[in-house]
């Protein structure tokens, strides 16, 4: 109590500074702004608490609301006109708290154990598209685990997983239609996977071998393609944030029945452009969904000093965009949400941002050892207690969609496959001596012809200096 | 006269208002009127390539801050929002990075965006859109994601408008594989290089000048036919000369040529070469004249270290050693952020008498 007697006192000290400024505060009453704010339960309440001293200087306020009536009568109006629109006001000093005494609740079909909590706003999924669906998270965590073994073995230089978050990327995917464009950030290879991108495709990009469509340009998982309607992995945080805004509003000038969607963490939330992109896409009224991943870890960063917002999805109406959030770990969830923000962004041609809550299984990426930063405990709980594919497993098998057979010969196959296709791609020859100066423009300038002529001479003259079967 | 006088003081709408600098460059650009020929302002020239260029392909457009309503910070864009509308001439929040990287976003899905800066000095706030964004994704994609986009702007010194406002960025940009990198100096070079620009599936940087967007030249009938278009790589030899190269770009094109009448009246030949294309720079032009003349003098209005001139310098100790007299001469602007009081701004900059001083020195006539 006495903590808030100090805190009025500070704020009657402030106001008498203000009040002090008495002639210029009467001019300016008649077109000052008064604050407005919209009505939330306060503890700043105890500040107008009449047994405080606050009273005595509140009469010297009181004449001046005088002046502001008559003007209120002249002008006859309950609102107060500013550039942007009408706002109404109120006498009552009232600030916004930091935060709300009830955090937004997450959208959620499906309980711990996989049973249907309430079908209220559930738009069903058929069998076929189940399988699929459980098909290919099962598919992306046998891929996660043994391309992370393949760099633990030296095979590749880096990878990246997604344990834990494949309800997000394959239940995402699921709910668009081929024809969107999806600008990732890093963690979403499931997308491309379920778009049709093959075992092999993945490899080839991993080991950069003459058959990656990266032409070896690229560290492994920055994965793109054309053909996908994918663009290309960027490793700079949330540059694909603006870029999406333009690519949505590339897609609204061409009339298509097509939508931007982009990736995001929690992290990366706090960069520059998370603003301008989120900003102008309601600006322009651009058909993007962006879909925020709040996996609770940026590396080695906890969301608790990442922001201090309540996650994500409240920065949604700061910016004039519809928003929901989401449990990421479930996977009818996911899809009914996507779903509908997807049919929204282009039929009303409006920005919706999406907050999928979920928790980074895995480590940031093989650079990182998060039981350096975090509980093995933690970690452990997430793997096996709130484990997305497993929950999506139990509904799938208690429709009968699925059985303990089935499990077994998909993810034996699955393996095989992947084993088969890593060895593959790292016998596979690596990207010719040409490709070093291709695609740095539309048409090799003319210094990279010459520095290419001069190079093979090189090499041809020297072939000591490179190593055997290097390719011109 | 009076009316190019008039004219160019009411064309001139925008930031910096060295109005007596305007009125000079007219009053030069006056002399040249009596020829006949036909002339057009810079200003004039960027506004008809641009128009020009979105009236032939619809999925060109304008961005940038007060690039619609406004007419331009600069009236570059004058007309563009009545003829085209607001989705296709677009004002931007105030946020380069965000409107760069919406650019390049609109770029990636396949259309054309002109994005313009209010001066090069902002484009620093965005600089990571353009370079690991725009210039690098052609090749990290391996050809799947190219970037059709132009980043034009106001490079360099104005008047009077002090340190974060006048640097010049050519050689930043131009050290970036991935990107070109134009300065046009003429209204030809600015029609010409502007539409190269536009159709160039590659993204572009191209560096106007403030100072030159007022300044009035000679155009010939075939600048004006709307599929003029010059190669992007390739320099101008302003004037010929046997005794001395000159090479420069935008503004300080002006300054050599001027220099030069002053070099003729000392019996001095210089050789004129306005770049036009600092990435790719044209090196055969500028080898083959200094193996021509045996003297180098490079200028341009940037900071020394690590400048274009020094890139020049080195491709022509390269490449031509045993053909240069003389060791090869840099004239840069001062080491310093620029100051603003105008005696001082003058100093930081190369003058005429500066590049006649190197060129004097090439030649071994003055210490």
């Amino acid at each position: 109590m006495a903590m808030l007697f100090a805190r009025s006192r500070n704020l009657v000290s402030s106001l008498r500074q203000n009040l002090g400024l008495s002639a210029i505060l009467i001019k300016r009453n008649h077109s000052s702004p008064r604050p407005v704010f919209t009505n939330y339960q306060l503890s700043s309440r105890v500040f107008l608490d009449p047994s405080t001293s606050f009273r005595h200087e509140s009469t010297a306020v009181e004449t001046q609301p005088d002046l502001v009536q008559q003007s209120d009568h002249e002008d006859d109006a309950q609102e107060l006109d500013f550039p942007g629109g009408k706002v109404g006001y109120t006498s009552e000093m009232k600030f916004i708290p930091e935060s709300s005494s009830r955090r937004i609740p997450c959208y959620r079909v499906l309980n711990e154990h996989g049973k249907i909590i309430s079908d209220r706003d559930f738009i069903p999924v058929s069998e076929k598209l189940a399988v699929r669906m459980y098909e290919q998270m099962a598919t992306l965590q046998v891929m996660d685990h043994i391309f992370y073994e393949a760099q633990r073995q030296g095979r590749i230089s880096f990878y990246l997983t997604s344990v834990g978050e494949e309800a997000i990327n394959i239940a995402s995917a699921a709910a668009l239609s081929p024809e969107d464009v999806v600008l990732p950030q890093y963690r979403e290879p499931g997308v491309l996977l379920w778009r049709g991108f093959t075992l092999e495709e993945f490899a080839n990009q991993c080991f950069g071998n003459k058959a990656d469509y990266g032409k070896g340009r690229q560290m492994p998982i920055h994965y793109g393609s054309n053909q996908h309607n994918y663009f290309t992995v960027s490793s700079p945080i949330a540059t694909q944030l603006p870029q999406a805004a333009g690519v949505g509003y590339a897609l609204k000038m061409e009339k298509k029945n097509a939508c931007a969607v982009t990736f995001i963490g929690d992290g990366g939330t706090s960069e520059g452009d998370f603003h301008a992109g989120l900003n102008f896409a309601a600006v322009m009224e651009a058909p993007v969904v962006f879909i925020c991943r709040n996996n609770g870890w940026a590396i080695s960063t906890h969301i608790s000093e990442q922001f201090r917002s309540d996650g994500i999805v409240v920065k949604g109406q700061a910016y004039g965009i519809r928003s929901i959030r989401v449990d990421g770990n479930d996977a009818l969830a996911v899809y009914n949400a996507v779903r509908s923000a997807r049919e929204m962004a282009v039929k009303e041609q409006r920005p919706i941002l999406i907050e999928a809550m979920t928790y980074r299984v895995g480590h940031h990426s093989t650079s990182d050892d998060s039981t350096k930063y975090r509980e093995a405990d933690e970690i452990q709980y997430w793997k096996m207690s709130r484990n997305p594919v497993n929950r999506f497993k139990k509904w799938v098998e208690d429709n009968g969609w699925w059985s303990e057979e089935d499990e077994s010969k998909l993810r034996s196959s699955t393996r095989k496959q992947l084993l088969q296709a890593i060895q593959a791609a790292e016998k596979w020859e690596k990207q010719p001596l040409t490709e070093l100066f291709n695609d740095v423009y539309d048409v090799k300038t003319k210094n990279l012809e010459e520095q290419e002529v001069g190079l093979k001479a090189l090499v041809e003259k020297q072939p000591q200096d490179y190593p055997t079967g290097f390719h011109i | 006269m009076w009316g190019i006088l008039r004219r160019s003081a009411v064309d001139g709408g925008g930031f910096s208002a060295s109005s007596l600098r305007r009125t000079r460059s007219a009053l030069v650009s006056a002399r040249s009127y009596a020829s006949g020929s036909k002339e057009m302002t810079v200003r004039d020239a960027l506004n008809s390539a641009i128009d020009e260029e979105m009236s032939a392909d619809p999925k060109v457009f304008v961005m940038g801050e007060e690039v619609g309503q406004y007419q331009g910070a600069y009236k570059i864009t004058k007309g563009l929002l009545e003829k085209y509308g607001p989705e296709r001439v677009y004002d931007t929040p105030i946020t380069e990075a965000g409107f760069t990287g919406i650019g390049v976003g609109a770029a990636y899905a396949g259309l054309k965006p002109v994005v313009e800066f209010m001066t090069f000095n902002f484009s620093m706030q965005a600089i990571d859109h353009i370079i690991n964004s725009a210039a690098k994704s052609n090749y990290m994609s391996a050809g799947q994601i190219n970037v059709p986009i132009v980043f034009r702007g106001p490079n360099g010194a104005a008047a009077g408008v002090g340190a974060q406002h006048s640097q010049c960025y050519a050689a930043w940009y131009a050290s970036v594989p991935g990107l070109k990198v134009l300065a046009p100096y003429s209204a030809e070079d600015a029609r010409g290089l502007l539409k190269a620009a536009i159709r160039d599936p590659d993204p572009v940087v191209f560096l106007e000048n403030e100072l030159l967007y007022g300044e009035s030249f000679p155009i010939s009938e075939e600048a004006l036919d709307s599929s003029f278009c010059l190669p992007i790589g390739k320099a101008k030899i302003e004037r010929e000369g046997k005794d001395v190269t000159i090479t420069t770009f935008s503004k300080m094109v002006g300054f050599a040529l001027k220099a030069a009448e002053k070099l003729a009246e000392e019996g001095i030949s210089a050789e004129v070469i306005n770049l036009r294309s600092i990435r790719p720079l044209d090196r055969a032009t500028i080898n083959a004249s200094v193996r021509k003349t045996s003297r180098l003098v490079t200028v341009e209005e940037g900071f020394p270290q690590h400048g274009v001139c020094a890139e020049i310098c080195a491709s022509v100790v390269e490449e031509s050693f045993s053909y240069l007299d003389a060791p090869v001469e840099r004239i840069a602007g001062a080491d310093v952020p620029m100051p603003y009081a105008a005696n001082l701004e003058r100093l930081a900059l190369p003058q005429v008498e500066d590049i006649v001083r190197a060129a004097k020195r090439a030649c071994y006539r003055s210490k």
